[in-house]
């Protein structure tokens, strides 16, 4: 990922009162809220909604109708369905919730410190955990209501203790990872007790997720709870349970259907409200109330029209290059007000045996530009107007078959980050010869071979033992020889660089670009080189074009642009670095006399 | 790969023997008098003491643990205090029916969720939102309701299969399968829900992967980018979720064989266990947890070969 995508820190952390509100505003939360509430309200309110009690049977109502008092009928003991339901709730709920404490209780603290300070505690607890969580539950509940009686509280307890993994393993993760930010060490670097910066700092960032996970687990626990005493293994039946009544129900399910109706509609519908307020809360406290804007990666804001550049050399652009010629190119991605453009009006050529830089800071639409001619878009990405031709060819609206026949073997693409774009499950000369054999449909030994010629071509020792390598095993510095290997594997005509040193050590900077000029010396390519770096630029192109918020705002050769900057924001960009070594490159780049009128 | 392989391995083992020792001292509390148990409350203190000496429940637990544990390696569970019934015997005759459900429905999730991850992480959209709505529903509805309400439908109401029974396999290939189809149905719904949506979240994880553009940009077909490349990667988190659902598809086997009326590990658990049969609540315990480090094991070793980068740890 280059700079340009970084997405850009929310900087708004939904309080407490927006993601309520935004939690209001979801059909599905304002329901599932409703239901938990009537249900809860129902199980507290007993008393008041029915006057007749859970245990007291009248035989002669043995799978009575509804009548008079008896609004939902009678079960095979003629005991009132209605007041079964109610009292029922109070232990369905109240198991569930014990379970929960007792989940919560266990689980949240130890993952914090565990998370926090690691080391001899985090191992300790990671031990205990997997352990829990390679118990079958089920036996253990069963195992334990033999030792301990059929009490369903203390059953509950146990399901607790089962489940309180679940909440250590996700607050341990992100305590992980929020313990390492720069916010956290500065904190303690400050002196704050842990304490403090526990709850200060780390309490904020696992409090949406336990949220969620707590409406998910006590969806669980209700279940597994009602689930037990199903199979008759909770209470020893005087007491009366959702699952208990539709264990009863089930018994005569051919005679009273309507018996496992009622039970069956609690349990169902309170465990799909708890899991859908769970989605309904991820979505209001995470921010997702629309997935799609927050997937596209950009991070120019939406800018002002850039003012006109200076007459002359921003002017029209020259006549079009044979390599690459790109003509008013936009690139748009959908946002939350319409489309954004994040590349507007570009142009731009680069003849063969040229290299053109392409510089901006972050976020000026320069690797999109790249990702276009490319066709690698991300997701969302749209080029809008322009056009694209590589040797000719118009590639927009070029079908995909036809399109990707041109990369590799016209067009070939360096990333900027070396590690990160080699796919870490397959060896490097696996990774080197797929394409080849993709593209020009050589045999798998010819493919091989080639690839090890690759390697030495791209100045790696031992070629052979590379290929057997896996990404992780080797250096990024290797890593990025092994990306240009790749890119010139096929013999493009087009090499497009994305920032390709910008990740590697200094030393190793200096040996890449040397090795991209070679390759591009010996085999006469074309080189859009993606860069922020002016120091790259005057040490290796011809010619230059700078961009900010999408447009380009200044081309030229490189030496006219570097010492001779027109726009302010270039002026800016040379002012910035000014020990460049210029006189000896201007000299170099005028004698080549590669630049285009 | 042969040394993670062996770490692996023992510390599977100890896990086993862990849970083993912990769950044997639970059982010998005190409040478990199995004597008294078996003999009921009228029986004379003498004769409840005389019940547990002939048990070896007199000793101390770390001696009958010892000697539980020897025999134990020898595939020796004992024999039940209540029935007599030789436990590894009763064990065995048991597991097969419990081992084909599990394999039943590890096969239809593992298929159904990747086909389902794969489709919705890939297209987005209006099929993402369908499957998700369905990983909803299937996961905020208690397994055995969704069982109860299959039975009621399947084979009370339309009575295409049969409620309740078991048909071995060796006795009639298509009896067999009509007695399975209705458990291994009710029990892959909710690990499908559960499932699929971890196959989709690795899929649109590693489709936003920089190595997956960088493969676009070699000309590389979709088709292999997406089934070599991006199926590889995302099939090791996946993986790990499947081993995971093992052992909760365990507990949801007990409820649907009871349902059922399976003659399982399930059914058997329920029937034994609540009586406090120590011999048979081992024998079960452990064979439950050598299938869940089993499986564990053959899961690590699914992604150590799928992803070299794990092989190191």
């Amino acid at each position: 990922m280059s700079a340009d995508q970084i997405p850009a820190p929310t900087v708004d952390r939904p309080g407490r009162s927006t993601a309520a509100r935004r939690l209001l505003r979801n059909p599905l939360g304002v329901l599932s809220t409703l239901v938990l509430l009537a249900v809860v309200a129902a199980a507290l309110a007993a008393p008041l909604l029915t006057d007749q009690l859970p245990a007291t049977a009248h035989l002669r109502d043995a799978f009575g109708p509804p009548r008079a008092g008896h609004p939902l009928g009678f079960d095979s003991a003629g005991r009132d369905i209605l007041s079964r339901l109610l009292y029922g709730a109070r232990n369905t709920l109240g198991g569930a919730a014990l379970a929960l404490a007792v989940a919560v209780v266990l689980g949240i603290p130890t993952g914090l410190l565990a998370g926090y300070f690691g080391k001899r505690f985090d191992a300790i607890a990671n031990w205990l955990v997997n352990l829990l969580m390679a118990l079958p539950a089920m036996i253990v509940l069963l195992a334990s209501r033999a030792v301990l009686g059929p009490t369903v509280w203390v059953l509950m307890v146990i399901l607790g203790v089962l489940a309180a993994p679940s909440f250590f393993r996700l607050v341990r993760g992100i305590v992980l990872t929020v313990r390492n930010e720069l916010y956290v060490d500065a904190a303690r670097v400050s002196g704050l007790p842990w304490w403090r910066i526990v709850s200060r700092h780390v309490l904020i960032m696992v409090r949406a997720p336990i949220i969620i996970q707590v409406a998910l687990v006590a969806g669980v626990a209700l279940g597994l709870q009602a689930g037990l005493e199903f199979i008759g293994v909770g209470s020893s039946g005087e007491l009366p349970t959702w699952g208990a009544m539709l264990n009863e129900g089930f018994q005569f399910v051919q005679r009273a259907p309507r018996l496992m109706l009622w039970p069956g509609l609690a349990v169902g519908l309170t465990s799909a409200a708890l899991v859908l307020l769970a989605v309904a809360l991820r979505d209001a406290l995470e921010d997702r109330a629309d997935a799609r804007p927050r997937r596209v990666r950009r991070a120019a804001p939406p800018a002002p029209p850039a003012p006109p550049a200076p007459a002359g050399r921003q002017a029209e652009a020259p006549d079009r290059a044979a390599l690459l010629s790109v003509r008013s190119l936009s690139v748009s991605y959908p946002g939350y007000d319409g489309e954004r453009e994040v590349v507007r009006d570009v142009s731009l050529d680069v003849a063969a045996g040229q290299i053109v830089g392409l510089v901006g800071e972050s976020g000026s639409g320069k690797t999109q530009t790249a990702f276009a001619i490319l066709g690698i878009l991300p997701d969302g990405g749209r080029i809008g107007r322009g056009s694209v031709t590589i040797e000719g060819q118009e590639i927009i609206g070029l079908s995909q078959r036809r399109w990707r026949s041109l990369r590799s073997t016209v067009v070939a693409y360096v990333p900027q980050e070396p590690m990160s774009n080699l796919d870490p499950s397959f060896t490097i000369g696996h990774q080197l010869a797929e394409p080849i054999r993709a593209m020009t449909g050589a045999s798998a030994a010819a493919a091989r071979r080639r690839a090890v010629e690759l390697l030495r071509e791209v100045d790696i020792r031992d070629p052979e033992r590379v290929m057997r390598r896996y990404p992780h095993q080797i250096s990024g510095g290797m890593a990025q020889r092994v990306l240009i290997a790749a890119a010139i594997s096929c013999d493009p005509r087009l090499l497009i660089a994305d920032e390709p040193t910008t990740a590697l050590d200094v030393t190793v900077q200096a040996e890449i670009l040397a090795l991209l000029r070679r390759l591009q010396r010996q085999r006469g390519m074309g080189v859009l080189l993606v860069t922020h770096n002016l120091g790259v630029v005057a040490d290796l192109c011809d010619s230059v074009l700078v961009m900010r918020q999408g447009r380009v705002v200044e081309r030229g050769p490189v030496a006219d642009v570097l010492v001779h900057p027109r726009h302010d924001y270039t002026r800016g960009l040379v002012d910035a670095v000014l020990d460049l070594p210029l006189t000896e490159q201007t000299d170099d780049a005028a004698a080549s006399g590669t630049e285009q009128p | 790969m042969f040394g993670f392989l062996l770490r692996r391995t023992a510390a599977g083992l100890a896990l086993i023997v862990v849970i083993s020792f912990i769950t044997f001292v639970l059982l010998s509390l005190p409040e478990n008098d199995v004597g008294r148990t078996l003999l009921g409350p009228e029986a004379p203190a003498d004769l409840v003491a005389a019940k547990n000496a002939a048990l070896g429940l007199d000793r101390p637990v770390l001696t009958q643990y010892a000697d539980w544990l020897s025999h134990a390696l020898r595939a020796d569970f004992g024999a039940s205090w209540f029935t007599s019934e030789d436990v590894t015997a009763a064990i065995a005759a048991r597991l097969p029916i419990t081992l084909s459900l599990m394999i039943g429905v590890t096969t239809v999730t593992a298929l159904a969720s990747f086909g389902l991850g794969v489709w919705s992480g890939v297209r987005r959209g209006a099929v993402d939102r369908a499957v998700q709505i369905l990983g909803v529903l299937g996961y905020a509805l208690p397994g055995f309701l969704i069982t109860l309400v299959i039975v009621l439908v399947f084979a009370v109401r339309l009575g295409w299969f049969p409620a309740i029974g078991y048909i071995p396999l060796s006795q009639s290939p298509a009896g067999w399968l009509s007695t399975v189809t209705l458990p291994v149905v009710a029990l892959s719904i909710g690990a499908i829900a559960g499932a699929s949506q971890q196959v989709r979240s690795a899929v649109i994880d590693v489709l936003s992967q920089d190595y997956i553009r960088t493969l676009r940009s070699r000309g590389l077909p979709a088709r292999t980018v997406l089934f070599k490349h991006v199926l590889r990667n995302a099939s090791a988190p996946a993986l790990t979720v499947l081993g995971m659902q093992f052992v909760g598809l365990l507990g949801g086997a007990v409820l649907v064989e009871q349902i059922f009326g399976l003659p399982g590990l399930g059914s058997m658990a329920v029937a034994y266990t609540t009586r406090g049969d120590i011999p048979v609540i081992m024998g079960l315990l452990t064979v439950t947890v050598v299938g869940v480090v089993t499986i564990n094991l053959l899961v690590d070793v699914a992604i150590g070969l799928l992803n070299p980068k794990s092989r190191q740890t």
